[in-house]
């Protein structure tokens, strides 16, 4: 059978699209495993470790569980939007990895196999998507239709737009070095010495990462910002919500770690680049060791970052809400408009 | 594919847009705003001003109308009611819209030549980012317009507070 370009194109993607789908849910599940077992150790207990060899089969319980549980919905939501708000949350956050660029250029019949697409603007794109998913904490919150929730709702909703602003700017940093928006190109812009010209390193962006870090964490509610899922003083947006519509909101927020582990990957640590730069080129110059290494190399980035998230969260404790607040606006916001400042003349000197 | 893409947004920008004007409660017609305004950028992007495109999503759908929504839900409003006002409206309203609708199809059609055409998804074939000749634009040419619109910006902003702060 003989298949023109387009039709090529479009299968291709579709398939790409499927399995990134696949890969990033299964990843999502096995983040939360990660993160119970990591946590227990960090706490000096086993985490859990009776289904399957070292637990490794717990999602799967966990997954039947949520399924299979009474999904409950008050007689007084709004039901449209209490059935929507957990779709634009899942959906928002899964959507954004569309742009990630998880390996070295490599092209079958003039397709991109490593990322979903290309685009100009793909970091504006991510911004877009995420700001976007705010919209699934503030619907669930009114639509519960309970004075708690919209509390909650409000906090969270408050929480990620002040953050979203410092999160925004530490990035710019990156953009100017590079001169683009394209995912590709920046991972580029590191490329030249490995570790000794990642972003983080010899692009002297690491305060624009420490910035991206901090605001990263307070943007996907986790702790030590998680107000939002705060056991001594619970008022979530998710309290209403039940059997899968919770499990919803809860892989959005373990997708929305990994969209932030990604994206922190390909700004500030080098993308798929190894850290050895072109030192070993010599002997994989070739063949499927050659597609397949900076795939590793990227994993093994975003996994290291999802390592911090849990460290962090076994280490500090958590803010209290006006002192989260005013950490954004008063130190994170000032901070980032100086390391702007900073690299633009930086660059305008030595550029 | 771009007339594909052009349908599919279109409609979906009116069919919003009807949607905002038909729904009683206020936040589904803020919601459908939102439609509207993503649909808006879609299209925008398959002319090949992604920036726009960006800039629409993030600015207009994903912080201002984030606010709106916030009013909507701390003033608990409730949904809409008919009074004598609003059928007097319906009455000049609808004749209105479609003499405003009139008259624009007029315009376009008969200054077709001087306002220029573009073709859909003809910029988007070129590798090169317009971002570079947007923001070149914007500071040499355009330098003037742009820092006093930012200056706007500020003064609004700090009237904001001066207000707000009687408040306090």
């Amino acid at each position: 059978m003989h298949l023109s370009d387009f039709q090529l194109f479009l299968l291709i993607t579709i398939v790409k699209i499927v399995v990134v789908l696949v890969i990033t849910l299964t990843s999502v599940a096995y983040t939360v495993l990660l993160e119970r077992k990591f946590l227990g150790r960090l706490q000096n207990r086993w985490g859990p470790s009776r289904v399957g060899p070292f637990g490794l089969l717990q999602p799967l319980a966990d997954g039947i569980k949520l399924f299979l549980k009474e999904d409950l919905m008050p007689l007084a939501v709004e039901r449209p939007l209490f059935v929507l708000a957990p779709v634009i949350a899942l959906g928002c956050a899964l959507v954004s990895i569309a742009v990630v660029p998880f390996g070295a250029i490599t092209t079958y019949k003039g397709v991109d196999l490593f990322e979903i697409a290309n685009v100009n603007i793909g970091l504006l794109v991510i911004l877009g998507v995420t700001s976007i998913g705010v919209y699934g904490i503030t619907l669930s919150g009114w639509s519960s239709n309970n004075k708690y929730t919209l509390f909650g709702s409000l906090r969270s909703t408050a929480q990620m737009i002040s953050y979203e602003l410092a999160l925004g700017l530490s990035l710019v940093g990156v953009v100017l070095r590079a001169g683009s928006l394209n995912l590709r190109t920046i991972v580029n812009s590191q490329a030249r010495h490995g570790a000794l010209t990642w972003n983080i390193f010899g692009g002297l962006q690491i305060v624009g990462f420490i910035i991206y870090m901090i605001a990263a964490y307070a943007e996907t509610n986790r702790s030590p910002f998680d107000l939002a899922e705060a056991e001594s003083e619970i008022v979530g947006y998710h309290i209403e919500y039940s059997s899968m519509k919770f499990a919803m909101f809860f892989m959005a927020e373990y997708a929305n770690m990994i969209t932030v582990a990604c994206v922190a990957t390909l700004l500030f640590l080098g993308g798929s680049g190894s850290p050895f730069g072109h030192l070993f080129d010599g002997i994989f110059a070739t063949g499927i060791v050659h597609a397949i290494l900076p795939v590793l190399w990227f994993v093994a980035k975003v996994f290291m970052f999802l390592l911090l998230y849990i460290w962090v969260r076994g280490t500090l404790p958590r803010f209290r809400y006006d002192q989260l607040m005013a950490f954004g606006w008063k130190f994170l916001l000032p901070v980032a408009m100086v390391n702007i400042l900073a690299t633009a003349l930086f660059l305008a000197y030595h550029g | 594919m771009q007339i594909a893409l052009f349908l599919i947004f279109g409609l979906l920008a009116v069919a919003g847009a009807l949607n905002l004007l038909l729904q009683k409660h206020p936040i589904n017609s803020a919601l459908s705003l939102i439609v509207v305004m993503m649909s808006l950028a879609v299209l925008y992007w398959t002319l090949g001003a992604e920036f726009l495109a960006a800039a629409q999503v993030i600015v207009y759908s994903g912080a201002i109308m984030v606010l709106f929504i916030f009013v909507i839900m701390l003033l608990n409003a409730g949904e809409e009611v008919r009074s004598k006002g609003s059928r007097a409206a319906s009455i000049a309203g609808f004749p209105g819209a479609a003499a405003i609708f009139c008259v624009l199809t007029f315009t376009f059609l008969s200054e077709r030549v001087a306002l220029g055409k573009t073709e859909i998804g003809g910029y988007l074939s070129r590798t090169a980012s317009n971002i570079v000749e947007l923001s070149h634009t914007l500071f040499t040419s355009l330098l003037l317009p742009f820092e006093v619109t930012s200056i706007l910006i500020l003064v609004a902003i700090l009237g904001a507070v001066v207000l707000a702060r009687k408040e306090l």
